[in-house]
């Protein structure tokens, strides 16, 4: 029988040729932990009697959740990470490079038909360059560093083809964001979900990431975005599914009259049309993270803003994904219509998402973000509430002092 | 004692992010589902179940989740199933936990799990249920305490 994305991977890595439910021990070609993660994983590879990563050229920790670190109990933990990456001769991207997933793909430390493994939940982003990536917590992550394997089953797969193009002011957040409302958060628990279709031929690689990230949203274990119409700068073999692949489900959708979409507190699966919350009054808007802190998507805002200012008593941060998306955004300006709109610009790296700091939002306060995550508490106060939405809606918004429609300013 | 809870609790629900970066772990059983519940930390008592419905421990990565619900005491966590990634965490630090679809354990029923057996009797309704076996390899990580200590002992996985 034909083999899925995930099912092929897997193949080429053991030697022989599994399908969906099958247990394997499998190597990797890349390990990633952040400044969350590797404290704990750093302590339990100690623990397991490890002394040497499996390959350090394959290694990599980032310093991103908290950075510049906020207090010394995180600064100590940024300390540890050093020493043990110089200790290790393998890499750390050091505060101000760039939030994991985003480094991981800018630098090539992951590419088409390998198998990454990152302490991170949303590691699936990597299936935007054709790549089996997938998410583990800190002990997973010590034993991936030590031994340069995982033990995994073999996931069943889930395909989502959407057929015609998206609108203008439409963007892959808004497809992403109604899709995970179709799928719902735990549709495709142990799952690998590929994505092929129209929709996404012609998109960026930075648009396939968005596609790709929120699959954790939708509880994947990992995600691939067809590889027709990806542009590397490199050369690579893509790997296609079989046309006789088994999948458990199929979901088909015309995305061709799609509408902006807004996920309303406080589940990302909790997804509606924007125009049901239109008018909704917003306190506080970010545009950043590993889901939506890119070039595109700081251009996208740019465009809505030039030569405006956002609503007096609403505040705007912004975080680029990487130093690199950064100084792009610099050389071409987009910085600066930002920053004349009344934006304030923080470190690369996750900044508030995670609630650790950089913008935690105030009681009773509404946000609108275009991260991927919107539980209680999830930016740090539980008595806030939180819509996300796509990077041209929260510029929108911030401008109208609500949650407005990017169309209405294109 | 139980402690029932419904579907899709988060991570930021079971330990916010503000509180996930420290060594000092016993810190993080003082803010173990403070969202969710702000009395549980303050009831818990050691050798507790907790009981959850569907997408127990779905979204972050985060290890402390499962190290928090560990360290406030709890023996043991049932639900109709995991979210994948705090599953692995869970028996990879050795808290055992049990996956029952569609279980109808409720607030104050009275409850004894067998680990081993993968079964639970809730004494108050006159039932038992049997988990979802858990794959070898899990089996063997939790017989050993964790992943640590397997490992330590096999120095590598041992399967295939
Ligand atoms: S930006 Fe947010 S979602 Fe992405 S890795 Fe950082 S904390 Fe996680």
């Amino acid at each position: 029988m034909g083999q899925t994305v995930s099912e092929k991977i897997i193949s080429r890595h053991i030697g022989r040729s599994v399908g969906a439910g099958d247990l394997v021990v499998t190597p990797v070609d890349g390990v990633m932990a952040t400044d969350t993660t590797a404290p704990l994983a750093l302590k339990a590879f100690e623990k397991m009697g490890g002394t040497k990563v499996f390959d350090p050229t394959k290694c990599a920790l980032v310093l991103d959740h908290a950075v510049p670190p906020p207090n010394e109990r995180i600064a100590n933990l940024h300390k540890m990470m050093r020493a043990f990456a110089a200790e290790q001769g393998m890499r750390l991207f050091e505060i101000g490079e760039g939030i994991c997933h985003q480094v991981m793909i800018e630098n090539a430390y992951v590419k088409p038909g390998d198998i990454f493994i990152g302490a991170d939940s949303h590691t699936p982003t990597y299936g935007a360059v054709n790549a089996m990536a997938s998410g583990v917590g800190s002990t997973d992550l010590a034993a991936t560093m030590m031994t340069g394997k995982i033990w995994l089953k073999v996931p069943e797969s889930i395909k989502i083809i959407c057929n015609g193009q998206l609108q203008t002011g439409v963007s892959a957040k808004d497809l992403i964001l109604y899709l995970v409302g179709k799928i719902t958060i735990s549709g495709a628990t142990y799952k690998s979900v590929e994505f092929e279709g129209e929709a996404f031929e012609g998109m960026t690689v930075a648009s396939r990431m968005t596609i790709a990230n929120m699959v954790a949203e939708m509880g994947g274990k990992t995600a691939i975005v067809n590889p027709k119409g990806l542009e590397l700068d490199y050369d690579f073999d893509p790997i296609y599914p079989d046309h006789d692949a088994h999948y458990v489900d199929t979901f088909e959708f015309d995305v061709s009259n799609l509408e902006p979409q807004v996920a309303a507190p406080e589940s990302p699966d909790n997804v509606v049309n924007i125009s049901q919350h239109a008018g909704q009054e917003i306190n506080y808007a970010f545009i950043g993270t590993c889901c939506n802190g890119r070039l595109e998507d700081l251009q996208a805002a740019a465009q809505i803003l030039k030569g405006k200012r956002i609503k007096s008593g609403v505040r705007m941060v912004i975080g680029p994904a990487s130093k690199n998306v950064m100084l792009e955004a610099m050389n071409d300006g987009t910085l600066q219509i930002l920053m004349n709109a009344g934006a304030s610009i923080i470190t690369p790296g996750c900044g508030p998402c995670v609630g650790t700091h950089q913008g935690v939002p105030g009681n009773d306060e509404v946000v609108i973000s275009a991260a991927n995550r919107n539980f209680r508490g999830r930016m740090g106060n539980p008595n806030s509430n939180i819509f996300l939405a796509a990077p041209a809606t929260v510029a929108a918004s911030a401008l109208a002092g609500c949650i407005t429609n990017p169309k209405e300013f294109l | 004692m139980v402690h029932v809870y419904g579907d899709n609790v988060d991570t930021d629900r079971i330990i916010p992010g503000k509180y996930t970066k420290t060594l000092d772990l016993s810190t993080l059983a003082d803010h173990v589902l403070e969202d969710l519940d702000p009395d549980f930390r303050h009831n818990v008592k050691d050798g507790d179940i907790l009981i959850a419905g569907e997408n127990f421990g779905c979204g972050s990565s985060r290890e402390q989740a499962p190290i928090a619900l560990k360290q406030c005491g709890l023996s043991c966590i049932v639900a109709d199933y995991f979210a994948r990634i705090f599953y692995r965490n869970a028996i990879n630090i050795g808290l055992p936990i049990l996956e029952i679809g569609n279980h109808d354990i409720e607030k104050g029923d009275d409850i004894e799990v067998d680990i081993e057996q993968g079964v639970v009797t809730n004494k108050t309704k006159g039932k038992t249920y049997q988990a979802t076996q858990l794959p070898q390899v899990m089996i063997d990580i939790l017989e050993e305490g964790g992943l640590v200590d397997y490992l330590k002992k096999h120095g590598d996985y041992q399967l295939s």
